[in-house]
């Protein structure tokens, strides 16, 4: 009635124990690895919180910081903003080459991918440390380090959308014998207009916090200011900052969600 | 004594007419009961409060002598293992294999952490295996249940509910999804059931010939309150279409 | 010769759906407001004495340095390797530590398991965590455990808490109501239910879910390595670019997570293709 390969008990118990003990394995072989002190960190973990309620809220003279917080944060943002916008173009250029609905050749969609790939898994840090060489602790080191991390996700994103939508609009109008510049421009384009800016508010918000960590290590922005709080001990300071910052990301995304509703 | 009593069960939703209202009528232990209406007419409201899966607003409801309204949660799941459901869609776990699904009907007998991890008596797995058998699925027992036809799924929900070895089973528009034939072959093992085990069925359906061919009894409803409660022979055509509003060709087949 | 007319005309005859004009119409002022923003921001962007032609030019060159001429110098190949699979094993850590805080508050934050009062609160907790930039996370947690490898995996859990959570959520509230309903009638408690009916459901997408947020942490780890101290290749990245200035050797470092991260890319796209087979 029940032989032991089919039964599905001890098949399902079989797996489970397989599934977990390699977890369990490459789990614990990390810790090692790593010198992860599991110890320490629940320890750590618990002392943060008692740290947090005692130092990190704000006091009567942080807020005298408040000006300069808000003008690098005011920086850090339109550095996003300007980034992402700046970074869409040649991203549309290239999901436009690459989209099965309007590209001219197949190659240019292994171009494309490849490209969109290339920037995608490039590390962050690495652009901006090799930028911050000639560029030096400027707005501008920022500025290009989100600009070329931004181009590997809208490439994809776009392209995705343009296939997409890209289908039945182009079928339409093929039909009609329309030339593909109009094809692309006139249906394509419009049709996913919607979905690019969606995607665009994305890479914003993404890019804001992105921009914290980029201005850390080239000095610009709302993250180098939490440095400098952070590295004086100044913490009632520096919690402000992560005050400032959240109520910017989260008003960004009501803002976002708010134009998300009426565009799609 | 009744197995099942109903008195005065009120459902009002906010605002809208009430689902159900002021219904009252109970069923003996053994009888094979159709509820009828159209859609809309508090058929499905009524299964629902009887398990309690949808809370009343008014009115008692009692089974097997106890009252099912006032009862605390672990109470309630006992309850509900003695009463066994079958939904029009199934409602399976379509990942998992048959036999699977049928032993989650053990689930309310079980421990939480058994029955979380899924561990089963051979005495459970074997009650299974020959329900399995008698519906026909036993060579279908570990295929995944996605792999199955409607008719076939029905079969795997009625044995879940069987698995619990149910004084009473409610099923929910079990044969609306299926196709004549089908649903032929669902409503004999229905009958069967109620035949041979001995247990009770409440049935919901709107295919009225059905119910007059299988039931002992027929309930009737319409917007909330019961119409007609009595033996198929008693429904005539006049009563039917009264039920139904404009529905000619129903009360044709019924005629 | 007027090809627009026809065109739209065509377009519509063929039911291609036009865009609504609020819709339109909005989308066009954010694409305006965005621009203009942009325009400004450039326009009023400190350049703190930068010369950008030449700096631009220097940039160029030292991409040249950077992808076409990488040496090992303080490391070897080997050690680049050992590096990898550091930082591989601090994005293993936080995963799973994320994965399995994120089981238990995606059950609660799912609205067919949980009361929408629970769900609110879930998800209200999720946004914040997502608000606040994992380096900060890191740097605050640093203060408790010292700059280094706790902290990070540490700060890195939050927002692997955070994603997974909404992730998971979502791929619960996938199941249909009615599976539930039917366990909750057979008597099967709430527990019972999430075992043997919700997670064998969503058991693929959990794992797709949880592999891309392995990829995104190891691209985070590399990034707390050059940031905060924790080890890994990130660690020597910014050694070899902000303390040796050998461009050289970034361009091998570069190669190396550039390397890996396109594999874990690759193996992604496998998992999920393979997960959606089954």
């Amino acid at each position: 009635m029940f032989s032991a390969q089919a039964d599905v008990f001890v098949r399902r118990r079989n797996n489970s124990v397989f599934f977990f003990g390699l977890l369990g394995a490459v789990t614990i072989g990390s810790i090692v690895l790593t010198q992860y002190d599991v110890a320490k960190g629940l320890i750590s973990f618990a002392k943060a919180f008692f740290w947090g309620a005692s130092n990190f809220y704000p006091v009567g003279t942080s807020f005298r910081r408040l000006p300069d917080i808000l003008v690098k944060l005011l920086e850090t943002v339109l550095m996003s903003i300007s980034a992402t916008v700046v970074a869409a173009v040649p991203s549309l250029f290239l999901a436009l080459s690459g989209s099965r609905s309007t590209r001219i050749h197949p190659f240019f969609t292994v171009c494309a991918r490849g490209i969109g790939s290339f920037f995608r898994n490039m590390p962050l840090v690495a652009w901006a440390m090799i930028l911050m060489l000639a560029f030096s602790q400027s707005p501008l080191t920022g500025f290009l380090a989100l600009f070329l991390g931004s181009l590997g996700f809208l490439t994809r994103a776009f392209m995705e959308t343009i296939d997409e939508v890209g289908e039945e609009a182009v079928e339409a109008l093929k039909a009609t014998g329309a030339a593909r510049p109009h094809i692309t421009f006139q249906a394509v384009l419009p049709s996913s207009m919607p979905q690019v800016v969606s995607w665009l508010l994305f890479m914003i918000e993404t890019n804001i916090r992105d921009a914290t960590l980029v201005g850390f290590l080239t000095g610009t922005g709302i993250g180098f200011l939490f440095d400098v709080y952070y590295k004086s001990f100044n913490y009632h300071a520096a919690s402000l900052v992560v005050i400032v910052t959240v109520i910017a990301v989260i008003g960004l995304e009501t803002i976002s969600n708010g134009v998300r509703r009426v565009i799609l | 004594m009744a197995l099942l009593e109903l008195k005065n069960v009120t459902k009002c939703y906010h605002g809208a007419a009430r689902a159900l209202d002021d219904v009252s009528f109970s069923v003996d232990e053994g009888e094979f009961v159709s509820i009828i209406g159209s859609s809309g007419s508090g058929k499905t409201t009524l299964l629902r409060c009887i398990n309690r899966m949808i809370e009343p607003s008014d009115g008692q409801i009692s089974f097997a002598g106890l009252s099912v309204s006032g009862l605390r949660k672990r109470d309630l799941r006992r309850v509900r293992t003695k009463i066994g459901m079958i939904f029009q869609h199934h409602n399976l776990v379509e990942r998992l294999s048959v036999i699977e699904n049928v032993l989650h009907g053990r689930l309310g007998y079980k421990s939480t952490l058994a029955g979380m991890l899924g561990v089963y008596t051979r005495e459970e797995k074997r009650k299974a295996f020959e329900i399995l058998e008698i519906l026909g699925l036993d060579e279908h027992m570990y295929k995944r249940c996605d792999q199955l036809s409607g008719g076939q799924k029905q079969r795997v929900g009625i044995a879940r509910a069987l698995v619990q070895n149910p004084r009473m089973i409610l099923c929910d528009e079990p044969i609306a999804s299926l196709d004549p034939g089908t649903s032929k072959v669902i409503m004999d093992y229905l009958s069967d059931i109620c035949r041979d085990w001995g247990i009770t069925l409440v049935i919901s359906l709107h295919q009225v010939e059905l119910a007059l061919r299988y039931s002992h009894r027929i309930i009737a409803f319409s917007k909330g309150s019961i119409q007609y409660d009595g033996t198929p022979a008693g429904l005539t055509r006049e009563r039917i279409s009264s039920i139904y509003g404009a529905e000619p060709m129903l009360a044709r087949q019924a005629g | 010769m007027d090809f627009e007319g026809p065109l739209v005309a065509g377009l519509q005859r063929r039911g291609a759906s036009r865009p609504d004009n609020r819709a339109r119409r909005a989308t066009g002022i954010t694409i305006a407001v965005l621009a203009g923003v942009t325009i400004y921001a450039l326009a009023t962007m400190d350049l703190a004495g930068v010369n950008v032609p030449r700096a631009v030019s220097d940039t160029l060159r030292n991409f040249g340095t950077v992808f076409f001429q990488p040496h090992t110098h303080r490391l070897s190949v080997a050690d680049a390797f050992v590096e990898i699979v550091m930082t591989l094993g601090l994005a293993v850590l936080t995963t799973v530590f994320g994965a399995v805080v994120a089981l238990f508050l995606g059950l609660l934050g799912a609205q067919n398991l949980a009361p929408k009062a629970v769900t609110n609160v879930v998800k209200g907790l999720v946004a914040l965590i997502r608000a606040i930039p994992t380096i900060l996370w890191v740097l605050i947690f640093a203060v408790a455990a010292g700059l280094g490898s706790t902290a990070a995996v540490i700060g890195l859990s939050f927002h692997s808490v955070a994603y997974l959570t909404k992730a998971y959520a979502e791929s619960f509230e996938d199941l249909d109501r009615g599976v539930i309903d039917a366990l909750r009638a057979t008597g099967a408690t709430w527990w019972q239910i999430v075992f043997q009916a919700v997670l064998p459901s969503s058991a693929t997408y959990l794992l797709s879910w949880t592999f891309l947020r392995f990829e995104m942490n190891f691209a985070n780890a590399v990034a707390m390595g050059a940031a905060a101290g924790a080890a890994g290749i990130g660690f020597d990245l910014f050694m070899a670019s902000g303390f040796y200035f050998d461009l050289r050797e970034v361009g091998l470092v570069t190669y190396f997570i550039l390397a890996t991260a396109i594999l874990l890319e690759v193996a992604a796209t496998r998992l999920k293709a393979k997960l959606k087979e089954k």
